[in-house]
């Protein structure tokens, strides 16, 4: 993993910079807003690393041949599905971002119930005109919201609701430095 | 022929949010349809757990603004408990509520807005970002990046964590101020209002060269909602809600949070999952109505801090009656952000900040309870009823962005309709209709094209499934 996480890809080559892509799935933007929280290690880091795909960047598609992908959330629609596939097969390594990517966390919550239910609750209960399911070039839901792994292979997790943005630093940086980090020693579930 | 132009924020890859729009058979634009496109069942799923999860539980529906639904939800729960909060920790409440509006609006203005204000709308794409931003005016990056560190670090003080801190409880909020967290915070806050007067400073002087953007971004009359407090004055936690017209006259005023459901319904449009509340009195959809910063101040008689009173006097100036254009959001945006500073200053110099009564225990004694609080971007309300052991049996949430729904519909159906010609789609639409929505500073659950530059892909499209041209903006 360390060989394929330094080793050079034509782009890389061409700024010298690793290719990071960050992604949201069904999360709450938390471990994204925890990813700024680096503050003026941001800038430190724009040197290091060049943002190729985000919501911190403007670039409409998911490149080939990006190193690293930080994924935030669960799988929770059809769209998810074809996103993760995506995203595994051009990137060498991909990050579980936080207890929504790892374990499903809170948007799994929602497995218990009935998809119908949940749906009723929102459209129908607690609206008063035009009560119906919106599904007009709308995403399915699935029946039940996945954590990453179970779609897709996941190299590294990185637990926290969100990750404090000390250990994203850390498990960044190290990956930079050509070694693997080993998250547990910086974050705990729920934390 | 009635076509339909579809705007992906990309090819399937990203994106809680698309656009549609839909043409007559004269090329014009009839309709414009934003999709948002994340559904997480919230009111249903905090069915069966214990009231005293929920602040917690709730704030996991936002990483931007997870205070506000912290802070909303521990509302509703001491009005299942009946019980009144101690005084202190009201104040620590409206200071940890401020903080976040201080770190939110930073971000909304600095990370996200001000590549557009440096650059031009119709910059680079691969330069309109922060790290964009810190090429070009590093000063300015970093005074982005500070202000909203110091509302991040007050936060964290106060709550022990920056983003999903679990400190505000149902009866109060569980650990006092200590002396030295208190001067921590004490230390910051100049430097902060430094950051915010150079900031708006700026805005104002560059202001002129954005003459034509904030006549036309979403520039029509709506009615504006927020909370005051008795006085009238500018209020983020507490007091109640006002509904003003486009003159700025009031409408209907001293609402109790209670009653929200007397004047808000919400309707269902089956191409989001985004409702659309509006104006009962008036219906749907004329009961359009706008909230968040600008709302806020179009309907406030005073902000009651001096610095924050003598812009809202001058930004009173842009338009009489209410400020119309959503673009000006970002200004209203600003001068919160001295309020907030300002108020939190008056709240750290009141003694009875330190005090170690910070809690009120009872149990449950009621089995409906209403919370409603200012998020950074409008008025936000939690609804939950709790059985005899206090379990949670419903919820309804009522959040700011979906107020601003209908509106924000509009503006894109206003942009639209100038930059959409016949079978054509023009270059600068992508960027307009960008920029409309994020003067509202959506955060769609997911917020995915809140943060940094929303990418976009527009198709027009015929019934038989032709793409009659298509345009993108990025790589
Ligand atoms: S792990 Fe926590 S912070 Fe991250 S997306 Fe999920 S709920 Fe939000």
């Amino acid at each position: 993993m360390t060989e394929t996480a330094t080793q050079e890809t034509p782009a890389a080559a061409a700024t010298g910079k690793a290719r990071v892509a960050t992604i949201w799935l069904e999360g709450c933007s938390g471990c994204h807003m925890s990813f700024l929280d680096l503050d003026e290690r941001l800038l430190d880091l724009a040197g290091m690393i060049e943002m190729v795909y985000g919501p911190l960047v403007d670039i409409k598609q998911y490149p080939d041949a990006v190193d690293v992908c930080l994924i935030e959330g669960a799988v929770a629609t059809d769209e998810d599905v074809l996103k993760c596939r995506k995203i595994r097969a051009h990137t060498k390594l991909v990050i579980a971002l936080g207890d929504c990517a790892v374990t499903g966390n809170v948007p799994s919550m929602r497995n218990p119930f009935e998809l119908a239910a949940v749906y009723d609750r929102a459209y129908v209960e607690n609206a008063q005109l035009n009560k119906q399911r919106p599904t007009l070039k709308l995403p399915v839901l699935l029946d039940r919201v996945r954590p990453v792994h179970e779609v897709i292979k996941v190299d590294i997790f990185v637990p926290g609701c969100p990750p404090p943005a000390d250990a994203i630093y850390f498990v960044v940086t190290e990956l930079l430095a050509g070694r693997t980090p080993d998250p547990s020693l910086v974050t705990r579930f729920g934390k | 022929m009635p076509r339909e132009i579809v705007i992906d924020p990309v090819t399937r890859i990203e994106g809680h949010a698309r656009i549609t729009l839909k043409m007559d058979d004269n090329g014009g634009v009839s309709d414009a349809m934003f999709h948002v496109t994340q559904f997480r069942g919230f009111e249903k799923f905090c069915e069966g757990r214990p009231l005293t999860e929920m602040p917690a539980l709730m704030a996991r529906t936002c990483g931007i603004c997870p205070v506000s639904h912290l802070v909303t939800a521990s509302k509703a729960c001491d009005a299942l408990l009946a019980v009144e909060i101690p005084p202190t920790a009201d104040k620590l409440r409206r200071v940890l509520n401020l903080a976040q509006i201080i770190q939110s609006h930073a971000l909304s203005f600095f990370h996200l807005s001000s590549p557009d204000f440096l650059l031009g709308m119709d910059s680079d794409p691969a330069k309109r970002n922060v790290f964009g931003l810190a090429e070009v005016n590093p000063g300015m990056a970093r005074d982005g990046i500070r202000l909203r560190q110091i509302g991040q670090t007050i936060i964290e003080l106060l709550g022990g964590k920056k983003i999903h801190p679990s400190w505000t409880v149902p009866g109060g909020v569980n650990e006092p101020l200590s002396a030295e967290k208190h001067a921590k915070i004490v230390a910051m806050l100049p430097e902060a209002l430094d950051i915010a007067r150079r900031t708006i400073n700026w805005f104002k002087r560059s202001m002129d060269g954005f003459s034509e953007e904030a006549a036309s971004f979403a520039n029509f009359p709506t009615l504006f909602m927020g909370l005051v407090d008795a006085k009238g004055s500018l209020e983020h936690y507490d007091g109640f809600i006002r509904i003003c017209d486009s003159r700025g006259l009031v409408v209907q005023d001293m609402i109790p949070g209670e009653k929200y459901a007397d004047i808000i319904g919400e309707a269902v449009e089956s191409f989001s999952f985004m409702k659309f509340p509006y104006y009962k009195p008036m219906g749907y959809p004329q009961g359009i109505y706008r909230v968040g910063p600008l709302a806020r101040l179009n309907i406030c008689d005073q902000c009651g801090t001096p610095v924050a009173d003598q812009e809202l006097a001058e930004f009173k100036q842009l338009q009489r009656g209410a400020v119309l254009s959503s673009f000006h959001y970002h200004y209203a945006r600003l001068i919160e952000i001295i309020y907030g500073i300002e108020y939190i200053q008056r709240m750290m110099a009141d003694p009875d900040i330190l005090s170690t009564h910070v809690r009120s225990r009872a149990r449950p004694n009621r089995r409906e309870g209403i919370g409603v609080a200012e998020a950074p971007r409008g008025i936000l309300i939690h609804h939950y009823k709790i059985d005899e052991n206090g379990l949670v049996t419903w919820g309804n949430l009522v959040i700011a962005t979906g107020h601003n729904n209908l509106a924000m519909n509009r503006g894109v159906l206003q942009v639209a309709r100038r930059f959409v010609d016949g079978n054509k789609l023009q270059e600068g639409m992508l960027n307009r209709v960008e920029a409309v929505i994020r003067c509202y500073d959506p955060c769609l659950s997911c917020a995915t094209h809140a943060l940094g530059q929303m990418p976009l892909r527009i198709e027009l499209v015929s019934p038989s499934g032709e793409v009659l041209d298509e345009i993108s903006r990025g790589a």
